[in-house]
């Protein structure tokens, strides 16, 4: 094996130190990845003396957890976020897919602008959307709130939704739904019935993706906000007068739960793949 | 008929989120170009005036943030292209089948909000914190030194919050190089050197300006790292737009900057598109 590989060097194993030295680089990068979730884990279990975080170790305690909800607006806060989450990333599917089957199955006039737009929205700097966003609702004299704040998600979600959706539908077998055709199916019970199935897993992996940029999302939300938090914006807020422990708490809550539920996606994938 | 609704089935599917996207997201857009033309305030109304002095005032009043904006921007963009490139790299060529697992580890950033992300970064660098305090303590840095409030922990800031942005454009144009070229330009007597700058670099061009107009819009927009690690000498355009909007209430200013930003991008979108087709812009998108 190893005179093979010496007498008929690779590119792509230059050498085994190059190599080496990108697998040390990437591991470091893995780490400072990886450190500020791991800060936020363990200080989460760190004593807060006056219900604050401590820049210190103090010592281990679980009282952090046993009080987890024990801030009513943060969770309320958190109850929001979680609300906008789960309708824009359902909304988002929805109207994405319809979208995402056009664009990967139909040459159509008027394409080009929407895979511009597409990526524009995705593109778009949050401030701008944001601020364009709350003209609007100011001009329409809508009242800030979780309405607001869903309809400004949708719009930044759609866009993703739409690509993850679109990248799925592409790699199908078009002569499985011509085939559903030929049996007489309709257009629509051929969605259905061939379809819609095949590209499920693009579609749940959308609404996770848009779940995710939903719950996280600070800039637009500050801008279509207007009284309502959600729990990004609760965090902003209690920057200046300190950060109670509740909030590494919860972070580490949603962290947990978004990597099971991640996980639990693939491995269903993957065995469907494989099956 | 069934030819009819053939033709017509691309424009029904389109339909709904096309309405949405015009509602909610291009015709903002364009209103707000129409806002930053307007002179006025909430109160009186806004009259529209006829010129762009309003949008070269706005430029001209906040040069300096935006200068700096464009500086932070370009500086963490090319950081992280720096670190995500061999790190997209290695995960493409030598990772074998646990490929989606790094992939997945890069990405788990993405599951903590990025507010927490940012705060938790305040909370590394803090000045008494638990890494500079003991290395203050020690006597390795002097009592006065600190990363807090200064640009570098903005671009650290940036740098970390677009690093997965970036990692993967770059591996999906990287995995999708055919290995058999990289071969024969070895078979060539190419050295590894010269086979990565004529062969792997041109290829994975659509991949790094892909990344770099995401990462470069967002950071050149962002004011979250500024507001949070930054101080006052690190103030950017977002924070700007931001204060103009909820401070000052001047939504002409805002709407001047924020068309400004726009503005930029969609000529970068423009020369991308020239460059590499927009099918491709997507597809390194997600």
């Amino acid at each position: 094996m190893s005179t093979i590989t010496a007498r008929m060097p690779s590119a792509h194993k230059p050498s085994r130190l190059g190599e080496r030295i990108l697998a040390c680089f990437t591991w470091a990068m893995i780490i400072y990845t990886m450190l500020p979730i791991v800060v936020m884990v363990v200080f989460s279990f760190n004593f807060a003396p006056g219900g604050r975080i401590a820049l210190n170790w103090q010592h281990f305690t679980l009282a952090n957890y046993g009080d987890a909800f024990a801030i009513q607006d943060l969770t309320g806060a958190l109850q929001h976020s979680l609300e906008v989450a789960i309708g824009s990333a359902l909304i988002s599917a929805i109207l994405g897919t319809p979208l995402a089957l056009a664009l990967a199955r139909h040459k159509f006039w008027g394409k080009t602008a929407t895979d511009i737009v597409i990526f524009a929205d995705i593109a778009a700097p949050a401030v701008v959307v944001g601020a364009s966003l709350l003209s609007l609702f100011l001009a329409l004299n809508l009242p800030r709130g979780l309405l607001t704040i869903l309809i400004a998600h949708v719009a930044f979600n759609l866009a993703f939704a739409v690509v993850v959706i679109r990248a799925r539908v592409s790699g199908l077998d078009r002569a499985l739904d011509r085939a559903a055709a030929d049996l007489g199916a309709t257009p629509w019970v051929a969605f259905w019935t061939v379809t819609f199935p095949l590209i499920l897993p693009g579609i749940v992996g959308a609404c996770m993706l848009c779940f995710m940029l939903s719950i996280d999302d600070l800039i637009i939300t500050t801008f279509v906000a207007g009284q309502t938090l959600t729990f990004p914006l609760w965090v902003y807020g209690a920057v200046k007068v300190g950060i109670p422990p509740q909030v590494f708490v919860l972070s580490t809550f949603i962290f947990a739960g978004g990597v099971v539920l991640a996980v639990i996606n693939s491995a269903i994938a993957h065995r469907k793949s494989a099956a | 008929m069934r030819q009819a609704r053939g033709f017509l089935a691309p424009y029904l599917l389109s339909l709904p989120s096309w309405v949405y996207l015009l509602a909610f997201f291009l015709i903002p857009l364009a209103s707000m170009l129409g806002m930053a033309l307007a002179v006025g305030d909430p109160i009186s109304g806004y009259t529209m005036s006829d010129n762009y002095q309003e949008v070269i005032g706005a430029f001209t009043g906040y040069e300096s943030s935006f200068v700096r904006s464009f500086w932070y921007g370009t500086a963490s963009t090319v950081i992280t292209l720096a670190i995500s490139y061999p790190v997209a790299y290695w995960i493409a060529f030598y990772a074998g089948r646990h490929k989606s697992t790094y992939l997945f580890i890069i990405m788990l950033p993405f599951f903590v909000s990025f507010v927490i992300r940012v705060l938790a970064w305040e909370f590394i660098l803090s000045d008494q914190g638990f890494l500079l305090g003991p290395l203050k303590a020690l006597g390795v840095l002097p009592e006065s030194f600190r990363i807090l409030s200064t640009k570098w922990a903005v671009i650290g800031g940036l740098v970390y919050n677009s690093f997965a942005y970036y990692v993967l454009p770059l591996y999906v144009v990287l995995e999708k190089i055919d290995r058999r070229l990289v071969r024969a330009a070895n078979d060539l007597y190419a050295a590894p050197a010269t086979a990565f700058i004529k062969i792997i670099l041109p290829l994975s061009a659509p991949g790094i300006f892909a990344g770099f107009l995401l990462v470069f819009v967002t950071n050149v927009g962002d004011y979250v790292n500024a507001a949070l690690l930054g101080g006052p000498g690190t103030y950017m355009v977002g924070n700007v737009i931001q204060d103009a909007f909820f401070q000052s209430q001047d939504y002409p200013l805002a709407a001047s900057l924020s068309s400004i930003l726009m503005l930029m991008l969609m000529i970068a979108i423009l020369l991308y598109s020239k460059a590499f087709g927009t099918d491709a812009i997507q597809e390194y998108a997600a």
